[in-house]
């Protein structure tokens, strides 16, 4: 069971990844990373099995942060939606050369 | 700190008398007469540039700059020569053999190669000081009469001062090095000093081409003092004279290079062929340095390197005969020039290139003691020569600017008639000039023959290498003193005799200059008569020419420096064996020596008939010489000659390396890599593209490659 | 029994991230998360991490989804859909190096040949035997890892005041 969990969070990892290179919409990258964190979580969690409760303890601290960041990061897109009135991330490119 | 550490004393007991100190208060008097000049810097340059004179018949009368040098200048001068004259007095009562080293600090250490600060002082050093010193000093005293209206007045005495310093290390050096900064320091003085009034460009030019011409005299000097030290290991003339007969073989290759490359220095140095071309030019400074530098100490320099470095010179026939032969053809050379020439100044000047020549024909033939003697006697009158001559163009620019003319005070087309305006002058410049042309009784008859009879003494030893070209040395030189009386009689004419070609106007306002001025051309004057008298061999002196030894004529002289030209004489006896007792023609030395006098005074004589005779044009309506005669006035065009195959070459693979290989190459690949630089980064920048999507992209590759690599 | 359950479980999570990459309205995309985050619920389950799995349907689909939703309405994203997919060659680029991802990741596990129940899954079953499900995990968390627990609080009120302090709306 544990091999096929790992297996499962691999696909979805890479999956949280392309969307993040491929998406434009900045709540759906963002979307797309929480996602990967979860996929994350599950490998904790298979392996917690192996090794002990560490696991699932850590993953119980990656879900806090996850929240904290999801509020910090909706709040920053926010921010940014009112200047420019859009969240596609091609308009945010002030940094371009 | 005067007395020196270490005072080697020799046999007898002389005693160095502060000897320091001959050689510090030069520099004093420099140096609080530049802290003068530097504190009144700007309003003099303001008053150079606009060409101005100060308006001392004015309220105010001698300005404040005017007190103090007046009296440091000519003081520290005359500080010195008493002290040299008691080192003199007290050398002259001990038997000297060897030369006292008076060392004060170690200036070089480098392992095996040390120069200390060293003085040294023996017969030829103390010569060489009592004259730099004795008629510095007499030109200094003349320099506060002639310079007065001038702004740069400090200024010039602290160059006049530092000048006699530098000279004064450079004839009291213990050695080479020493010497050669004494060299370098005239040479730095002559340039200040040519260049003095520097507003005019011409006159500035004049100062660079001196120095200029003297630095490939001084490349010539540098490369012998190289040679010297693979050979010797040291520099120190004890050192090297004392190793000379020893380490170097006679006549081979090493010695033959080691004086024919002095022999380059001494040329630039005393404007000898083919470095002359300076000193003519250097008329262009005020009268009384050319009077000092270019008459009586800096170009005497050349011949006090080669008497100095006699020994070496003995061990080389090959060097010594180039030296003569430079000598002899140099002053040629400069009579025929000196013939057309108009400007007052010039003609003194080629003047002294002809007579440093046959100083050089003396000290290359051998007779090392008799080109110090003709140096110490052409101090005296072309000394003379030159002050007088300051004092007539003093009293020309007095009459022009009175009328506000703008003549030439210096074109001697505008003279004549002087002799009543300036009788001093007159009777003084007549001393000179007879003198100069080699007349009996006066100083210049004595040293000019020896070094003839030298010439032929020498010559025509049992031994003699190139005793055809001494023969013709000897011929050329004859030639040469006989130009010298007439150019030198053609100048006392046009000056003095005849009817003043000036302008009626300015006639009135011309005089005779103040007694600041004369009382020196009168002590020269002394000089240039009895001068002659401390050399005269036994032979004049028996005869008529000399009294029948009633005359207070001695040989001191020649015995004084025996002890200097010792090992060159043991030389030259070695390899030359005994000398020529009769000329080339026949005859001795008696013969000759009447022989040359009589032609002399004939040509003095026939040569004043013959220009008083000729009417005079005042320079502005005069017209160019044709034929040879413009070929002389041209200087035989040799300025043009070096223009147009040295200094236009140089000229032009200097433009070429600035314009093409820096500014073009250099500064293009510097430039390129700046510009690369810029591409590049400019390149990278467009990594740079703002947009969230590349950013996650190169960061997931970048991810990949760590995760790649650490799982390889 | 288990393993089919999973198997239907995966399924689901793969079509939900599936869904969420490649939908076009953002409301779409958030409603496939949410499968998602379900089916993962439920997998936790099947590896006896029960409280863990309540916690994810709570805070994860229930808090942090919601969270998203709001911000979503706020900003008025739910009804035009661009098409907001970078397609072309990065899109190509992007599938390349994912593949490259996925086959690092394959190579990984594939090489371990396969892990099976070690010590810790004997310990976790002890626990919860003794203090129950929410008590296995309380146990160790408020004990040795107290001051972790204490500092994600005050990480959780900076991000309060950090998100109010962000999203105000300027009072000009």
């Amino acid at each position: 069971m544990i091999t096929e969990a790992l297996v499962l969070s691999a696909i979805l990892f890479v999956l949280g990844t392309f969307g993040v290179l491929v998406r434009r919409n900045a709540i759906i990258m963002f979307l797309c990373i929480e996602l990967q964190l979860n996929a994350v979580n599950l490998s904790f969690v298979a392996f917690s099995r192996m090794v002990g409760i560490e696991g699932q303890i850590f993953v119980f601290f990656v879900m806090t942060v996850a929240a904290a960041e999801a509020a910090v990061g909706l709040a920053i897109i926010i921010s940014i939606f009112r200047h420019y009135e859009t969240v596609n991330v091609n308009n945010f490119n002030l940094l371009k050369w | 700190m005067f007395q020196g550490g270490g005072a080697q004393a020799a046999a007898g007991d002389f005693e160095p008398f502060l000897p320091g100190l001959v050689v510090l208060l030069p520099l004093i008097g420099f140096l609080i007469n530049g802290f003068l000049a530097l504190k009144h810097a700007r309003a003099s340059a303001e008053a150079v540039r606009a060409g101005g004179e100060l308006d001392l018949d004015g309220p105010g009368g001698r300005p404040a700059t005017h007190t103090l040098p007046t009296w440091v200048g000519p003081g520290v001068m005359l500080g010195a020569f008493l002290i040299t004259l008691v080192n003199f007095t007290s050398m002259l009562g001990a038997e000297l053999h060897e030369p006292v080293v008076v060392e004060y600090w170690t200036w070089i250490a480098t392992g095996t190669f040390t120069v200390s600060a060293a003085l040294q002082l023996d017969q030829l050093s103390m010569i060489m000081m009592m004259v730099v010193t004795g008629v510095g000093f007499l030109i200094h005293v003349f320099s506060v009469g002639y310079m007065k209206d001038d702004p740069g007045y400090p200024r010039y005495f602290a160059y006049l001062n530092l000048f006699i310093f530098f000279m004064l290390v450079l004839v009291m050096g213990a050695s080479y090095p020493l010497m050669f900064v004494g060299w370098e320091g005239v040479g730095l003085c002559s340039y200040l000093l040519i260049g003095f009034w520097f507003a005019d460009r011409e006159k500035a030019d004049a100062g660079k081409k001196a120095f200029i011409v003297n630095r490939i005299g001084d490349f010539g000097f540098l490369i012998a003092l190289f040679l010297l030290y693979t050979t010797f290991g040291t520099l120190d003339f004890a050192g090297v004279f004392g190793e000379a007969e020893t380490g170097l073989l006679y006549g081979g290759g090493l010695v033959t290079a080691i004086t024919l490359f002095f022999l380059l220095g001494a040329a630039g140095k005393s404007a000898q062929i083919p470095l002359y071309v300076w000193l003519p030019d250097a008329m262009a400074g005020p009268t009384p340095v050319s009077a000092l530098i270019h008459a009586a100490t800096m170009v005497t320099a050349g011949v006090y390197l080669v008497a100095r470095s006699s020994v070496l010179f003995a061990l080389s026939p090959v060097g010594s005969a180039a030296v003569a032969g430079i000598g002899v053809l140099t002053a040629l050379f400069a009579a025929t020039i000196a013939l057309k020439q108009n400007d007052i100044k010039k003609v003194l000047a080629y003047s002294t290139i002809s007579q440093l020549g046959y100083m050089f024909l003396g000290v290359g033939v051998g007779a090392y003691a008799a080109g110090v003697f003709h140096l110490m006697t052409h101090a005296f009158f072309k000394a003379l020569l030159f002050l007088g001559a300051g004092a007539v163009i003093h009293a020309m620019h007095h009459a022009y600017h009175a009328t506000h003319s703008h003549e030439d005070a210096q074109d001697m087309r505008n003279m004549g008639g002087l002799k009543s305006h300036m009788p001093i002058t007159w009777i003084t410049m007549w001393i000179a000039t007879l003198a100069i042309a080699g007349i009996w009784p006066f100083a210049g008859f004595f040293s000019k023959d020896e070094i003839i009879w030298y010439t032929a003494a020498f010559g025509g030893a049992e031994n003699a290498p190139f005793s055809a070209l001494y023969t013709v040395y000897w011929i050329i030189a004859l030639a040469a003193a006989m130009l010298t009386a007439f150019y030198m009689t053609r100048l006392m004419v046009l000056t003095f005799h005849g009817k003043n070609r000036t302008g009626a106007e300015e006639e009135r306002h011309l005089h005779e200059v103040s007694p600041v001025m004369w009382v020196p051309l009168a002590v020269l004057a002394v000089l240039s008569i009895f001068g002659g008298w401390i050399n005269v061999p036994e032979a004049i002196r028996m005869s008529f020419l000399g009294g029948f030894g009633a005359l207070p004529m001695t040989e001191w002289l020649h015995h004084w420096l025996e002890p200097i030209t010792a090992q060159a004489h043991h030389v030259q006896e070695l390899h030359l064996g005994e000398v020529s007792h009769s000329s080339p023609f026949g005859g001795g030395e008696l013969a000759w020596a009447l022989i040359s006098t009589i032609a002399a005074a004939l040509v003095v004589v026939v040569s004043m008939r013959v220009i008083g005779g000729k009417t005079v044009v005042p320079a502005r309506d005069d017209v160019e010489p044709t034929g040879f005669g413009k070929v002389l006035y041209n200087k035989w065009y040799v300025d043009e000659f070096y223009d147009r195959f040295i200094v236009q070459p140089i000229i032009r693979a200097s433009r070429f390396s600035w314009k093409v290989i820096d500014a073009t190459i250099i500064d293009g690949v510097v430039n390129a890599v700046g510009w690369g630089s810029r591409g590049f980064g400019w390149g990278i920048s467009m990594f740079q593209t703002g947009s969230v999507n590349t950013y996650a992209f190169i960061l997931t590759v970048g991810v990949l490659v760590i995760l790649g690599v650490s799982m390889l | 029994m288990t393993l089919i359950l999973f198997y239907v479980f995966s399924a689901v999570a793969i079509g939900g991230a599936l869904g969420v990459v490649l939908a076009k309205s953002p409301v779409g995309s958030l409603l496939f998360m949410v499968a998602t985050l379900a089916s993962l619920a439920g997998t936790f389950v099947l590896l006896e991490a029960h409280f863990l799995a309540a916690i994810q349907i709570i805070v994860y689909a229930g808090a942090i989804m919601v969270l998203f939703l709001f911000v979503i309405m706020l900003l008025n994203l739910g009804h035009d859909y661009q098409k907001d997919i970078k397609g072309g060659v990065f899109g190509i680029l992007s599938f390349v190096v994912i593949g490259l991802m996925a086959g690092l990741l394959a190579r990984q596990f594939s090489g371990g040949g396969g892990f099976a129940e070690g010590p810790g899954g004997v310990a976790i079953d002890a626990a919860i035997q003794e203090h129950g499900v929410v008590g296995a995990i309380a146990q160790p968390l408020y004990t040795t890892y107290v001051v972790p627990f204490e500092i994600t609080g005050i990480l959780l009120l900076v991000a309060i005041v950090g998100a109010i302090v962000l999203a105000k709306r300027r009072v000009n």
